[in-house]
């Protein structure tokens, strides 16, 4: 068992360094300069952009820019007046030591511009989460029960179009149902801004309605038909029919054999459900104005901000990774058949 | 006695008589029809010009003034723009899906019957690729190449092949250990004769039915990509990005908003029911019952 998870975790190590590398890659191959970005201004002159270039880090071969990324420079001495002698000592630590560099734009760290926007995000994300797990379970069992009755036919149509409404569209379309029209509901931010005082727990829900509601639609989507599918093939299983055979309620088959193992793919699905919440309300985020990790992405994706594009993804990627050996754990723990081997 | 046919033949048979399924067949080829076809009749027979703006008829009403779907804010024709925008959408669903599954099932195949090297190798760029949430990826490569129709394309699916190439490696793994391939081995077939004539059969049905399923997904993200701004770029109408702005006309047009998500949805949900009914049509467990 700890053979199995111990690989695992070793496996993970080659993909964070393939993410880092593959991130590196588009970002060097995007054309465009952070730098004339900034200094898009026709007067500042060649000296004033040699000097930013060199700060950034940016006249070095990229390969050792991709080092300094990684590891962090303050082991070498960093030439800033370009006279090709060494003189200021490196400043960044690196990725690995937990330093993602600045932003390009707001000047400040990325690793801050990311924490600060972590909570809002997992706010939605997880609520989604949340509910989308009990409402998906609860109809995947229903429909299993009510195996080809109009009950399944009816949750099935409900998960295909779960899954064919493009999000931001319906996003649109609650905002003007509830946002516009009926005015009842807030449409854009996380809290109301001409309001003053402390944090409003009533006022934060409503504003978490129309976008929880939006992205839990797929979680619930997705996970009916998981579910479903998994209760079926259970309810094949030989020691289901054995239960019957010897004379167990319907009810007892249900809640102690078919349940318990026809939800353990499920639970384990939780893990990597958990890695993505930071990466998947992007479009959401855009939608309704909600200043989470997604709009920060596309406002640095916009501004050609790399180093804070790039940290958003690694970022991101390192709670998939993460999730993923989650589940692998979850596994582990939950089902037998793993532990003993 | 049944009638002996092929896997094929028989497959096609059920599909036949599958309603629902011919019936989002039939869809999708009317849309594809009309998508593709009617800008030529709109251009050269009705001299109509899809970007033609007109400052006194913005935000026409659907019906009024002989604009079947109404007028947007610069006065251009809604529908004339959701034809020529069904037109990228579809064109990119069908080829960046075919593209996706060609570049999944050669990296699966390779994979699943080279083993050792060749398949960590290519685990790994799967891994990699599936660790980094996959609209992150796209808004970087879509934001730092602004993308034509082509290009986008090619960016859907090189970032998109990782589930088909999984699904196909793990099919090959079990097919290259049957008898028949121990066969075709022992009689001296070289491994592009095992892996074309022997394996590739057996895998396509199963990617068939992924295949119609990435349309449908494609067809989500480029919109998603376009109503963010970093898809098709405008003027060039797709149904993403009628709907980039469409915060803006919350009250006096709210009709455009409607129509270009009707239809996404529409075709979506057009492509995944073809999916389902391709599953079961080729599911070989069907005999069985």
């Amino acid at each position: 068992m700890f053979k199995y998870l111990q690989r695992r975790f070793i496996q993970a190590i080659p993909t964070f360094f393939g993410v880092t590398i593959l991130s590196y890659l588009v970002i060097l191959s995007a054309p465009g300069d952070p730098v004339a970005m900034i200094t898009f201004s026709p007067r500042s002159d060649k000296a004033t952009i040699d000097l930013m270039r060199r700060q950034l880090g940016l006249d070095q071969p990229p390969l050792l820019q991709y080092v300094y990324w990684l590891v962090g420079n303050d082991w070498t001495m960093i030439d800033t007046d370009g006279d090709g002698v060494g003189e200021t000592p490196g400043q960044r630590r690196g990725l690995l030591r937990g330093d993602l560099g600045n932003s390009i734009k707001q000047k400040r760290p990325v690793m801050d511009l990311i924490a600060q926007r972590i909570p809002a995000t997992l706010r939605l994300g997880v609520a989604a989460l949340m509910i989308g797990f009990m409402m998906g379970v609860v109809l995947g069992v229903l429909a299993a029960v009510f195996h080809r009755t109009w009950v399944d036919q009816a949750i099935r149509i409900i998960s295909v179009i779960g899954n064919a409404v493009p999000q931001f569209w319906l996003g649109l379309l609650l905002i003007i149902i509830f946002g516009v029209q009926l005015d009842i509901l807030p449409i854009s931010g996380m809290q109301n801004i001409t309001r003053r005082g402390g944090f409003d727990l009533g006022d934060a829900l409503r504003h978490m309605v129309l976008p929880v509601f939006v992205l839990s639609l797929n979680w619930i989507a997705f996970l009916s038909r998981f579910t479903r599918t998994q209760m079926l093939e259970v309810l094949q299983q030989d020691y289901v029919r054995t239960a019957y055979a010897k004379g167990l309620q319907t009810k007892v088959v249900w809640l102690r054999h078919a349940l318990k193992n026809g939800l353990l793919p499920v639970a384990t699905f939780l893990g990597p459900a958990i890695g993505t919440v930071l990466a998947g309300a992007v479009i959401i985020e855009q939608v309704f104005q909600w200043p989470g990790m997604g709009k920060l992405i596309i406002d640095a994706v916009f501004s050609r901000d790399y180093p804070l594009v790039m940290g958003s993804v690694v970022i991101a990627s390192i709670m998939f990774i993460a999730g993923v050996l989650l589940s692998d754990v979850m596994y582990v723990i939950l089902d037998p058949r793993i532990r003993l081997e | 006695m049944r009638q002996s046919r092929s896997f094929w033949r028989d497959a096609l048979a059920f599909i036949l008589r599958d309603r629902l399924t011919i019936f989002a067949i039939s869809v999708l080829a009317v849309a594809t029809i009309v998508c593709m076809g009617s800008p030529l009749v709109i251009e050269n027979a009705l001299n109509l010009d899809v970007n033609e703006t007109s400052v006194p008829n913005r935000f026409m009403q659907p019906g009024q003034d002989g604009y079947p779907l109404g007028t947007d804010q610069l006065g251009r024709d809604q529908f004339l723009r959701l034809i020529y925008g069904g037109r990228v959408s579809l064109t990119i669903a069908y080829l960046a899906s075919v593209l996706t599954v060609f570049i999944g099932i050669t990296l699966g195949m390779l994979a699943g019957y080279y083993g050792r090297g060749v398949d960590d190798l290519i685990s790994w760029g799967v891994n990699t690729l599936s660790a980094i949430p996959p609209l992150f990826l796209l808004l970087i490569a879509s934001a730092v190449w602004e993308p034509s129709t082509e290009v986008l394309i090619i960016v859907l699916a090189a970032l998109g092949w990782v589930g088909t190439s999984r699904l196909v490696r793990g099919e090959v793994l079990s097919l290259k250990e049957r008898d028949y391939v121990l066969a075709a081995r022992a009689l001296g077939a070289s491994d592009f004769r095992i892996v074309v004539s022997h394996i590739l059969p057996n895998v396509f049905s199963i990617v068939m039915v992924t295949m119609t399923i990435i349309a449908g997904n494609l067809i989500l993200i480029e919109s998603g990509l376009s109503y963010l701004g970093v898809g098709i770029q405008p003027p060039t109408p797709t149904w993403g990005n009628m709907l980039t702005d469409s915060r803006s006309y919350f009250v006096t047009g709210v009709h455009l908003v409607f129509t270009p998500g009707i239809l996404i949805m529409i075709t979506v949900l057009c492509f995944y029911l073809v999916g389902d009914g391709l599953r079961d049509a080729l599911d070989p467990r069907r005999y069985q019952k």
